[in-house]
């Protein structure tokens, strides 16, 4: 009995799904705009979290050694520093890399070029360029550099100077605005989310407020209340399902012409993120908006069904 | 079968719309209740289907106290008593064939029944040809036949009819009138409610008249017994 009960219950619900049109067009509608608003800040999210790395990748540590800094114990330093838990990258530029680069730079300028000629050896000292994992781990990378500690002191010969202090206002800001920024991000998404769902409650109920009269009869003609409840369940779960086939139908286009137009403006490439993303971002967005449904299925129903 | 004992029924607002109604209905009587707008029939009809419940008093189904019931046991009494409404109440988006065969899945008939069942009571009220239409397109007599077709499906026990001919014409009236004679010669208790006195001669064995909320006579036409109450 129970697979003949769930047969009639989804016929039932697909039946009323098809010839109540003008409600299912409004519900759907309304349950798409909730799963656009949805799949919008997840997407907003990945954006946002590309610029912050972008910005991350951009700032680092300096370390600038005496010209007769010896490399092997430079090499030496680089490879202790790389294990630390807080560095995600140590990057070694050589004196002789770094006199090029300087020369390099100032091509045009024929001065500049004759008085580094005229010193006859090399100026530069090797450099450490090192990248932390979270910008706020800069503070604790430099504490190992310039600190009372064991590899400050017995590299603190060679070190000519670490460009940290000059950079440490700049990381605070960095970390200021990453902290922001994904407290706006979360606020937005948790605003917006509770606005479509609202939204979405209210328009279901009102759906289901239009068929208070046929819940009535139903239950006059002996419907138990789950007999009642469950058509209006495959309902919802239907507005949600064609709910995510139109938001998709929607992001999957948006997102290609993004990836093509707007790859370098955004940091990332929308689509091949949507598309690499896509049982996460898009699985998520359905389970929301079958979840959705039901639930405001569930509620709206529950209130005609004393009768 | 049905037992009213000292019910009255007064809404929030302070109208009354029963007081202190004492009746019983036997199994198998045709029972017409007559008397104007707010009279209390249609009320007495509510109290008979747990829709809503008496102030005072108690109405009892088989000696059990309706108002007393869980609401698994109010769907199952209603699944043994059939209604028609003035106003048809039939499922909007269903055809005739769903109508009917929706309060036969309620009842938890198979889909075999179904298929036998639905088209011979669609026969039996003259509606075959309309089986595959929405109540919208139905003329009102033949909207009530199908909500008379739909209250018999299942042969409850007891059939009632709220001012099932308010918004008939005179042929419509007079065909609802034998449906719900046969029915009632089936073995099926049937309650009609009536405002319409053209109405009363042509049914009823027994014919109870209200008036705001009272009973006032209680008359056995077949025995042309009449008791004033």
């Amino acid at each position: 009995m129970f697979w003949v009960r769930l047969k009639r219950v989804i016929r039932s619900g697909w039946i009323n799904f098809r010839r109540n049109t003008m409600v299912s067009y409004a519900a759907i509608l309304v349950t798409t705009i909730t799963l656009i608003v949805v799949t919008t800040l997840f997407l907003f999210q990945a954006v946002l979290n590309a610029a912050i790395l972008n910005i991350q990748t951009k700032v680092d540590i300096a370390v600038y050694f005496t010209p007769t800094a010896p490399e092997d114990q430079i090499l030496s330093l680089e490879a202790t520093l790389q294990a630390l838990p807080e560095v995600a990258s140590v990057q070694y530029i050589s004196a002789d890399q770094q006199v090029l680069a300087f020369r390099d730079r100032h091509n045009n300028d024929y001065l500049t070029l004759q008085a580094l000629d005229e010193l006859g050896n090399n100026p530069f000292g090797g450099l450490l360029q090192i990248n932390a994992k979270d910008p706020t781990q800069y503070d604790a990378i430099a504490q190992t550099l310039e600190g009372d500690n064991t590899i400050a002191r017995s590299n603190s010969q060679i070190i000519e100077r670490i460009n940290y202090s000059q950079n440490k206002q700049v990381i605070d800001q960095l970390n200021n605005l990453i902290f922001n920024a994904r407290r706006i991000g979360l606020i937005m998404t948790l605003v917006l989310s509770l606005v479509s769902i609202i939204i979405m409650h209210t328009t279901l109920r009102l759906t289901i407020y239009m068929a208070r009269e046929e819940i009535g009869i139903m239950r006059l003609v002996g419907a138990s209340g789950a007999y009642v409840r469950a058509p209006f369940l495959v309902q919802g779960v239907l507005y949600g399902a064609f709910a995510w086939l139109l938001t998709n139908l929607l992001f999957l286009p948006l997102t290609y012409i993004a990836g093509l137009k707007m790859t370098d403006l955004l940091g990332i490439n929308l689509y091949s993120y949507y598309t690499s993303h896509f049982f996460s971002v898009s699985g998520l967005v359905l389970l929301i908006g079958l979840v959705l449904g039901v639930i405001s299925s569930l509620l709206a129903v529950r209130r005609y069904l004393n009768v | 079968m049905i037992k009213f004992a000292n019910v009255s029924k007064a809404y929030p607002n302070g109208a009354v719309a029963l007081e202190n109604v004492n009746l019983e209905i036997k199994k198998g009587e045709f029972v017409t209740i007559v008397g104007p707008s707010g009279a209390g029939k249609t009320t007495l009809n509510k109290l008979i289907l747990d829709e809503e419940e008496p102030t005072e008093g108690s109405v009892l189904f088989e000696n059990a106290d309706i108002a007393t019931f869980s609401r698994a046991q109010m769907t199952h009494l209603r699944r043994r008593i059939g209604t028609v409404f003035q106003e048809f109440r039939l499922l909007p988006n269903k055809t005739a064939y769903e109508n009917i065969a929706f309060a036969m899945e309620a009842s938890g008939k198979s889909d075999e029944e179904i298929v036998s069942d639905v088209p011979h009571v669609l026969q039996l009220v003259d509606l075959q040809d309309r089986m595959f239409h929405f109540p919208s397109q139905l003329s009102g007599g033949e909207k009530q036949r199908l909500a008379i077709a739909r209250a018999i499906i299942n042969q409850p026990e007891v059939l009632i009819a709220d001012e099932p001919t308010g918004n008939l014409d005179a042929r419509s009236t007079n065909e609802v009138i034998e449906i719900l004679k046969k029915i009632n010669d089936l073995g099926t208790t049937v309650i009609l409610t009536t405002h319409d006195p053209q109405l009363i001669k042509a049914v009823g064995q027994r014919i109870i008249t209200m008036e705001r909320g009272r009973v006032v006579a209680d008359e056995q036409k077949a025995h042309g017994k009449h008791n004033a109450v």
